[in-house]
């Protein structure tokens, strides 16, 4: 197990050099001198540019520069921002728990749903029930969920005022931040309602970012599952008279999440690309509505560190899952 | 190609083959729709000049936010109402059809073309250039696709044709996957074997010994990536880094929309509607063609 966990993290290194190499590489190759891009329409002096120039290193060979942007990056540095002149590092560790709550909800939604949904359409193979969620299935895989997050929002918050149209909680609430977790931290503080407003808040977007990968798990658990049906150990058990029940959640279902699991972390990178659009349409306060904030304000040191931590992550998480696999599966850990 | 029992001309064998595709894709109910629906967009599409009964981009004054003809205070000649400066819906929404479809086009050839040399390389030649070109596609993969087409445009400057560009250039890595893990089935295989011995050069190993017996689970991931395409670009319209106002295209359109989605649901909601039916069109095709073209779960 050592040796394998040790072989997956060596294979991540030439990966994780190259996605340092295009955040650098990232401002560098903008068209234009990136220190008249960061001064904006103002312009600047010839020496004020030198000085900047000189501080932000751009003077050096860019090897140098590249090395050194490694050296602070394993020290934790990831320079300032622009705009807010704050540690990047900083601002991201405010606003990265706001994305985490909205994914995890999401992704809990979508696997609480999406698993029993797959493997009733596979039991029910071309039942009324396969066919209607199997349809709906690939609606949502299909989904613009820009468009799908305004139509609730017109439905939901403009038609029947239900639900609160932006934010993380109403404006009446104001308690520490704790946890970052907007539900957790609501509840210890205490105030009547603060809990209830949190989750309000929190109803529609995760329902929108949960939309493809409950599409997809729904999709995959299916499959999964009417595959493994078909396998000797099921015809077994089901030959020792064994209960339906017994039979499709013991034999059947146990072997059929292996592929699922690594579809629901494979959702990872699909969260993120999703939490950029769900969270620019309900002003939601996490990393992807910062991305696209920064890259709009042409705040380069956010979107190149942002970009490097978001990679990074999405790495992180699959390593997991491979490792995970590795766990439940002993054929992939001995290959 | 093995010697078939009977010896059928090259036609009458690449006759057989559709004959026997069609035969699969037809089972698929959902497929058959999905491709007439596409057919009926590319209609739309090809033919926008003559069905349009507006210049999508003339904007009448007279006529802001007019509703769709069936409610109270439509006009006959606003089919689906008017948007915010008086432009037609209707005529906006067929030529976003071009859009849309170029865009499918365009993305999935770029993507196509360089992920089948990549991977035909990396999948031929092995070795360190195999390990060079898949880390490399690993490095792309690792950044959400719509986050790295977003900063891609952002370097290149917003607009139609560098967010194609940058939409190609995240999917190519899965087709460069495919195509590698294809040829390296398929290389060890007799009938290259048999070319080889026969003194065919790398090139035409390559290309006409082996990529033909490739193509299979490229052509699926092709429709996949033509839906993703037409759904990413609109995102990127969407957030202001695809094609400019005043470009008919859906996602823009949306996005212009989005303040008045409590007063006026027709802007927000036909847009929106056109790119979900044109992508799920797509998948359904897509469903349809693996099922026609994937032989384990033919038999299935």
């Amino acid at each position: 197990m050592i040796r394998f966990i040790l072989g997956k993290l060596l294979y991540l290194v030439p990966t994780f050099i190259g996605i340092t190499i295009i955040a650098f590489g990232f401002v560098r190759i903008l068209p234009g001198d990136p220190v008249l891009l960061m001064a904006g329409e103002r312009g600047i002096t010839p020496e004020r540019h030198a000085e900047l120039s000189a501080l932000l290193g751009f003077d050096r060979p860019i090897w140098v520069q590249y090395f050194d942007f490694l050296g602070r990056l394993f020290q934790g540095d990831l320079g300032n921002s622009l705009v807010t002149k704050k540690p990047v590092m900083t601002e991201f560790l405010t606003l990265f728990p706001a994305t985490v709550e909205l994914g995890l909800v999401a992704i809990l939604l979508a696997t609480l749903i999406g698993v029993p949904v797959g493997v009733l359409a596979a039991i029910k193979r071309g039942s009324v029930f396969d066919q209607v969620s199997m349809t709906a299935a690939l609606v949502g895989f299909s989904m613009p969920i820009f468009w799908w997050g305004l139509l609730l929002i017109i439905f939901f918050s403009g038609m029947l005022g239900w639900t609160p149209v932006s934010g993380r909680i109403g404006l009446l609430y104001y308690f520490p931040d704790v946890t970052g977790f907007m539900l957790i931290d609501s509840l210890l503080s205490g105030q009547k309602g603060a809990f209830a407003s949190a989750l309000w808040h929190l109803i529609l977007p995760s329902i929108v970012l949960a939309t493809i990968p409950l599409a997809v798990i729904a999709r995959q658990t299916r499959s999964a599952m009417l595959e493994v049906m078909g396998e000797d150990y099921v015809r077994t058990a089901r030959a020792k008279g064994m209960s339906q029940t017994r039979v499709v959640g013991v034999h059947a279902l146990r072997n059929a999440m292996i592929p699922v699991i690594t579809t629901i972390g494979l959702q990872i990178g699909v969260l993120m690309a999703g939490a950029i659009l769900t969270e620019t349409i309900f002003s939601w306060p996490g990393i992807g509505k910062w991305m696209i904030d920064s890259i709009s304000r042409r705040d380069y040191p956010v979107v190149q560190s942002g970009l490097l931590l978001i990679a990074g992550l999405v790495m992180l998480v699959n390593l997991l899952v491979d490792l995970t696999y590795g766990l439940i599966n002993p054929r992939i850990r001995h290959k | 190609m093995t010697d078939a029992p009977a010896r059928l001309s090259d036609a009458a064998i690449r006759r057989q083959m559709l004959a026997e595709f069609w035969f699969y894709f037809r089972q698929n109910r959902g497929a058959v729709i999905g491709l007439w629906v596409f057919l009926v967009l590319v209609f739309v599409a090809v033919f926008a000049q003559v069905i349009a009964p507006h210049d999508p981009t003339q904007q009448y004054r007279d006529a802001l936010l007019v509703p769709p003809v069936w409610q109270g205070e439509g006009q006959a000649r606003f089919l689906l109402g008017t948007d915010a400066v008086g432009r037609d819906m209707l005529s906006r929404l067929i030529y976003g059809a071009q859009y849309s479809l170029f865009i499918g086009i365009v993305v999935v050839a770029i993507a196509l073309i360089g992920g089948i040399f990549v991977g035909l390389l990396a999948g031929f030649y092995g070795g360190w250039v195999d390990t060079v070109i898949m880390r490399v596609m690993d490095v792309i993969l690792a950044f959400p696709s719509l986050l790295l087409a977003l900063v891609l445009v952002a370097v290149l400057g917003p607009g139609l044709t560098n967010a194609m560009i940058a939409i190609a250039i995240v999917y190519q890595p899965h087709f460069a996957r495919l195509t590698r893990a294809a040829v390296m089935g398929e290389k060890e295989r007799e009938y290259v074997t048999a070319a080889k011995v026969a003194g065919a050069g790398k090139l035409r190993l390559m290309f006409k010994t082996i990529l033909p017996n490739c193509l299979a689970p490229l052509i699926v991931q092709a429709t996949l990536s033509f839906s993703s395409a037409v759904l990413d670009s609109a995102a990127l319209g969407f957030l202001g880094m695809g094609a400019q106002p005043p470009a008919s295209e859906w996602g823009t359109m949306l996005a212009e929309a989005r303040e008045f989605i409590l007063r006026a649901w027709w802007v927000v909601t036909l847009p929106g509607l056109a790119i979900l039916i044109s992508v799920l069109a797509i998948n359904l095709m897509g469903d349809g063609l693996r099922d026609a073209l994937d032989p384990k779960l033919k038999r299935s």
